[in-house]
C-alpha cells in the first residue's frame, strides 16, 4: 500500500510518499500524482521518499517515466530523503547519477532555482 | 540435508508479493541477516514478475512454479514458468547511457546484482531461472573455558 500526499512550498509542489512502490497499485497511483500535478500546470516538484519502504524494479521505472515527463514539460523534479535501501538501488542502476537527490527539504526547494550541476547535491 | 519446499501461483500480480514473502521466509530460516534477505525476496520477485508478465503473458492457465533448496552450503531457488521462452538475455543492458531512462528492463539485472548465481534456462516448454545464495560458513565454536 502506497500513501500519497500532496503540499506546496513557493513554487515547488512535495510529494509526500509513504510504503512501496511496486508493480501494480503503488507504481500505478504514483505515476497518476505525477500526471495530475502536471496536468495542473505544476512542473516543478519534489517526491519525499523517507517513508517509502520498498521500491521494485517496477516503481524505478515509475520515478524514471515521472522524470522524463516532467523534464519535457519544462520543469524539474527531485528526490529527498532516499532511505538506505532506496539509496543503494538507485546506486546499483546507476539511477543515483540521473536523479538530483537531496537530503534536507529546504535545501531541496531552493535547488529547484539553481543551475543543473551548481546545486552541490550527491 | 537439504530442505526443500514448493509453491504453485496463478499468473497474476498478486502472486508477486507471495513470492516475496515466502523467499523472505525462506531466507530468514536459512540465518541471512535482514540485508541479505531484502535482496534474496527482491530477485525473486523480480524473476516472479518476469515469469508472471513475460513468460506467461498473464494466462490464468498457466502456473509459475517456485523451488526453493536449502542445503548447508547455498540455498537454490527455482522459478519456473510455462510461457514460450522468454529469452531474458536479450533484455538490453540497463547501465548503458542510452538505456539509463528507459521505464523497465531492470529485473533480470537487480536479481544478477543481489544474487550469487543466476542461470536463465530457456525453453518451448518455457523458462527456467536458477537463483542462487551462498551461505555463510558458520563461525567456528570456541574451546570451552577450562
Amino acid at each position: 500500500m502506497i500513501k500519497v500526499t500532496c503540499r506546496r512550498i513557493d513554487s515547488v509542489t512535495v510529494v509526500d510518499l509513504g510504503g512501496r512502490i511496486t508493480l501494480g497499485e503503488g507504481a500505478t497511483v504514483l505515476r497518476d500524482a505525477i500526471r495530475e500535478l502536471l496536468a495542473k500546470g505544476d512542473n516543478r516538484i519534489l517526491l519525499n521518499l523517507g517513508d517509502v519502504t520498498y521500491i521494485d524494479s517496477s516503481g524505478l521505472g515509475e520515478l524514471v517515466s515521472g522524470f522524463s515527463l516532467v523534464r519535457k514539460s519544462g520543469g524539474d523534479l527531485k528526490l529527498l530523503h532516499l532511505t538506505r535501501k532506496v539509496h543503494d538501488l538507485l546506486q546499483i542502476t546507476k539511477l543515483y547519477t540521473v536523479f538530483d537527490v537531496q537530503d534536507d527539504e529546504a535545501r531541496a526547494i531552493a535547488a529547484f532555482d539553481t543551475p543543473a550541476g551548481a546545486s552541490g547535491a550527491h | 540435508m537439504a530442505q526443500r519446499q514448493a509453491i504453485v501461483l496463478d499468473s497474476r500480480i498478486e502472486s508477486v508479493d507471495q513470492a516475496e514473502a515466502t523467499a523472505e521466509r525462506v531466507a530468514a530460516s536459512a540465518g541471512f541477516d535482514e540485508s541479505e534477505r531484502h535482496r534474496i525476496a527482491m530477485a525473486v520477485r523480480e524473476i516472479t514478475v518476469n515469469a508472471v508478465m513475460h513468460g506467461n503473458a498473464y494466462d490464468r492457465g498457466k502456473k509459475v512454479t517456485i523451488e526453493f533448496q536449502l542445503s548447508p552450503d547455498e540455498l537454490v531457488v527455482k522459478i519456473s514458468d510455462q510461457g514460450t521462452g522468454f529469452d531474458m538475455e536479450v533484455v538490453a543492458d540497463p547501465l548503458a547511457p542510452e538505456n539509463l531512462l528507459r521505464a523497465s528492463g531492470r529485473g533480470i539485472f537487480l536479481a544478477r546484482a543481489f544474487m550469487d548465481q543466476v542461470d536463465v534456462q530457456p525453453s518451448s516448454a518455457g523458462t527456467s531461472v536458477l537463483l542462487i545464495k551462498h551461505r555463510q560458513p558458520p563461525l567456528p565454536t570456541p574451546p570451552p573455558h577450562k
